[in-house]
């Protein structure tokens, strides 16, 4: 997903800098409380953060005869919510831009919209919404991911599609951008998902106690949940 | 069922594995280049309106070797963070 280097010319990659900038901000604010109110979060907040830089770095070959990766951050999204996961995000995209030049420095706060701001946005509202409707847990985070994941690159279809609208117009580029990056994803993003519900299980099992701390899951529910994996 | 999401996530990445390969050797049957990366087509698809890139990257890994050595450092620091984590959530388990 990531936009490269020098792919958005002015005035995008500044707006994306300033619509990115108020997320990061309450992000490292939230985290700032976590740190000093929920301590025994923060072994969950480290696994979220490497979740994202495994997820990312691997580049898996999809279905059309090209090469994508998943982003990882919809476990953050979930766990965290949408301000923390851009936080995450940001870490790992620098991390990427400057070691790998993969990604880009003034391509950052587009990335860093979609990969960490949309996409947990979706994963973290299904989230809810699921649990809400008292949906089968694991079937939920599924889905959260798989879309987090999709979402990412439908809305990097959409940076580019605005800053590249061509002789096509937004719809045109909109449909020529998206062919490559979210036809190639899709079944990243069902692998992705599937991935982050197992994940999901076994900090069930080892941790649950976290997850009702954070108010993820309540107590009957991770009772069934654990009776169901004895 | 104990193991029902991990018997159904194995079937799920065995099913896409299967896919790549029968695909793959659908490509290979036409000779074609295949499987560069999505980030790739997007820029290629720019530069052919004739879009110049107006920055580059200011350190490019020197060769595909040294790329695919950050990239596996990338996974082996997320990996390792994760497996410590889970082990010590384990281990306290055990012993509490």
């Amino acid at each position: 997903m990531h936009i490269m280097e020098g792919f958005l010319p002015s005035p995008w990659w500044q707006i994306w800098f300033i619509v990115s900038l108020p997320f990061i901000v309450i992000g490292l604010y939230q985290l700032n409380k976590l740190v000093r109110e929920k301590r025994e979060a923060l072994p969950l907040l480290a696994v979220a953060g490497a979740f994202v830089f495994v997820l990312s770095s691997l580049k898996l070959p999809s279905f059309n005869g090209s090469c994508s990766h998943p982003t990882g951050t919809g476990l953050g999204g979930i766990l965290f919510g949408p301000c923390i996961a851009a936080v995450l995000g940001l870490i790992v995209l620098v991390f990427q831009a400057v070691f790998l030049a993969h990604g880009g420095i003034t391509t950052l706060g587009a990335n860093v919209f979609s990969m960490g701001i949309a996409g947990p946005l979706v994963a973290y509202l299904i989230y809810k919404a699921g649990t809400r409707a008292g949906a089968n847990t694991y079937a939920t985070v599924f889905l959260a991911a798989a879309l987090a994941d999709l979402t990412t690159y439908v809305v990097t279809s959409v940076q580019l599609a605005l800053a590249f609208p061509g002789s096509v117009g937004f719809f045109g580029a909109f449909t020529a951008f998206a062919a490559i990056f979210a036809v190639t994803q899709v079944p990243l993003a069902i692998i992705e998902g599937a991935i982050i519900a197992l994940v999901f299980k076994y900090i069930v099992q080892l941790k649950p106690e976290i997850l009702t701390r954070l108010n993820l899951l309540s107590e009957s529910t991770v009772q069934r949940l654990r009776e169901a994996a004895a | 069922m104990k193991y029902g999401l991990e018997i159904a996530v194995a079937a799920l990445i065995i099913v896409f594995a299967a896919v790549f390969l029968i695909e793959d050797a659908a490509i290979r049957a036409t000779g074609e280049e295949a499987w560069g990366g999505a980030d790739g087509a997007a820029a290629d698809l720019i530069e052919a309106s004739g879009y110049e890139p107006w920055i580059g990257p200011f350190w490019e890994p020197p060769s595909g070797e040294i790329e695919s050595l950050l990239f596996a450092l990338q996974a082996a620091i997320g990996a390792i963070v994760i497996g410590y984590i889970f082990g010590y959530w384990q281990g306290s388990r055990k012993t509490a």
